[in-house]
């Protein structure tokens, strides 16, 4: 499904990425780890668009169509779904109505019709029941005066009503306590299906203990220096990103 | 020195110019070199203001001239009702001032539905208001100029509260070629409460200036007071906001806030924030930002799938919308939703 090759990219003209190459099947989880500063965070936002994060070489396609000629807004309606590593506060949007106007502009772009107010009602709060998110939070300001905690969830239940076909988790797991880590956890497995792909980009194996992933990838220096099963993981829990960060 | 005085005496040398400090943003006098002829009557019919049939009464002044009477704007003690109050411009190039009196009985309840309607253009109009509240009297004024291209215009309003009197004020302009909406208030303290709020959404060459002071005379008083700005193209935002806490005014609340967005580099906003407080025991905050639009919080929107217009309005509208939240009169807070929402999708 996602298809990253020989990517190049800088920031304010320093190469952060160097050539890194990636493939994530349909129905898989990969897992991306690597030691702070090695370009995990820079891969997020070159896959989403974000200015500021300047493509100098390769490539990378979702389900063979270009994306990185996209428009952000485009990227997302071809359902790539970044779960941001610090969600942003939106003052004097309601989260619902946010994620509605999101999930609608989404449905345009791909010449679907809106969501009615009460189907779209009746999604929101069965989600916000599995993720044991109060309904009354939705009805604040999207993830103004919210818990660190409270935003990570916040990230989940908008993947949860847009349902994404690519999933690109940014640390998804830093500011969680055990309890929020499992529920997060538990949110993120109910949408593995055959047909979506998932990015788990972590610097800790602990959110890997409930997301299983089928790969780990280790990041080092622009560009995937290893890749393993899960047990690589549990390598790099005990031995650290010491030798990768070297040899990179 | 004021418009006022230069269109009665039709001596353009005695407009506010920008040697004297507080018009230094609005100059009238390096604009208006001649002042225009006296605005004709007018007899032609009044169509739908910006707040349609909403109220019971409408007051209206056209080219300076009342049409009808005033009375609904003299309430007896206990009374209430809702009123439109109408200032329009049918005649271009042409200038007219107005003064009105408005009086609120003990107990009184009045909402207002003010607004400035420029069909013509090229005209100069002053409006000064005289609003008097008695004790336990209640105001809200809900305020449209919608001043015409071309229009130079100025609205001044001295405000007198009695003790536990509650006056709320919500303006809401997109400007004219040089636009001043000037409030000055007499606070006794004694329990009386004002709120001063204000948007200004502007474009092309607009200019608007929303000046207001307070005068805490007594203690026990609150203001509290929110404005909010966006400016586009080349046009220009004033905000001049004084709070003056009196010797002796103790256990006065104040709090004034002005935010400002400039969407261009060619766009212009002036603030003047000010407290002066003479008294020991107060509450007194004040706070200012003008910026840019969080690129970072638009760029989280558009990766949710929101394009980048979609996004840039909701944020803006999100923006300004905390202002008309604050209006209690709801179908006047719809009003100003739409009005809102029309100038920032235009």
């Amino acid at each position: 499904m996602l298809s990253v090759s020989n990517l190049h990219a800088a920031v304010d003209g320093k190469a952060i990425l160097k050539g890194l190459t990636l493939d994530v099947p349909a129905g898989e989880v990969h897992a991306i780890m690597g030691p702070n500063g090695a370009g995990k965070s820079t891969l997020s936002y070159v896959l989403t668009g974000r200015h500021g994060y300047e493509v100098t070489d390769g490539g990378a396609t979702l389900d063979g169509e270009d994306l990185l000629a996209l428009e952000p807004n485009e990227r997302a309606a071809k359902g790539v779904f970044l779960s941001f590593q610090y969600p942003l506060e939106i003052p004097g949007v309601p989260a619902l109505t946010f994620i509605r106007t999101a999930l609608n502009a989404q449905r345009k772009a791909r010449g679907e019709k809106e969501i009615t107010a009460p189907e779209f009602l009746k999604l929101a709060r069965q989600k916000a029941g599995e993720l044991k998110i109060d309904f009354e939070m939705l009805k604040r300001a999207l993830n103004v005066g919210f818990s660190g905690g409270e935003k990570k969830r916040m990230e989940i239940f908008q993947m949860a009503m847009l349902a994404p076909r690519l999933l690109i988790l940014d640390e998804t797991d830093s500011g969680l306590d055990i309890d929020a880590l499992k529920i997060v956890a538990d949110g993120v497995n109910a949408m593995r299906d055959p047909d979506r792909a998932m990015l788990v980009i972590t610097h800790y194996q602990r959110l890997l203990d409930y997301l299983k992933p089928d790969k780990v990838h280790v990041l080092a220096g622009g560009r995937i220096a290893v890749t393993g099963g899960p047990d690589l993981a549990l390598e790099l829990e005990r031995e650290g990103y010491d030798k990768y960060a070297r040899a990179a | 020195m004021s418009l006022a005085t230069a269109l009665k005496s039709g001596d353009a040398g005695l407009l506010p110019s920008k040697r004297d400090e507080d018009w230094k943003w609005t100059d009238l006098r390096g604009l208006l070199r001649v002042l225009p002829p006296p605005s004709p009557p007018s007899e032609a019919a009044l169509t739908a203001g910006p707040f349609g049939d909403l109220g019971e009464i409408e007051v209206g002044i056209v080219n300076g001239r009342l049409r009808g009477d005033a009375s609904a704007l003299i309430l007896k003690p206990g009374e209430k009702r809702v009123v439109r109050l109408r200032f329009v411009a049918q005649s271009a190039d042409s200038s007219h001032s107005v003064q009105l009196a408005i009086q609120l009985g003990k107990g009184a309840d009045l909402t207002l539905l003010e607004s400035y309607e420029g069909l013509a253009g090229g005209y100069v109009a002053d409006a000064a208001l005289d609003i008097s509240l008695a004790k336990g009297a209640a105001l809200e004024r809900i305020v449209v100029a919608a001043d015409g291209e071309g229009a130079v215009s100025v609205s001044s309003t001295q405000v007198a509260l009695g003790p536990e009197a509650r006056f709320a004020q919500t303006l809401l302009t997109d400007g004219a070629k040089r636009q001043r909406i000037e409030t000055h208030v007499a606070h006794p303290g004694a329990g009386a409460s004002v709120r001063l709020d204000g948007v200004y959404l502007l474009s092309g060459q607009h200019h608007a200036d929303l000046t207001t002071m307070v005068e805490h005379g007594g203690v026990d008083g609150t203001t509290d007071q929110l404005t909010k700005g966006v400016v586009r193209g080349q046009s220009r935002g004033v905000f001049q906001g004084r709070i003056v806490v009196e010797e002796g005014a103790d256990r006065t609340d104040a709090r004034m806030r002005h935010n400002a967005l400039i969407l261009s580099d060619r766009a212009e906003v002036d603030a003047k924030p000010e407290l002066l407080i003479f008294a020991d025991d107060v509450q007194c905050a004040h706070g200012n930002t003008i910026g840019a639009l969080d690129e970072e919080a638009l760029f989280y929107m558009r990766q949710r799938g929101l394009p980048e217009t979609e996004a840039r309005a909701l944020l803006i509208e999100a923006f300004v919308g905390q202002v008309i939240e604050r209006i209690a009169y709801e179908p006047a807070r719809e009003v100003a939703r739409a009005w809102a929402a029309h100038r920032l999708r235009a």
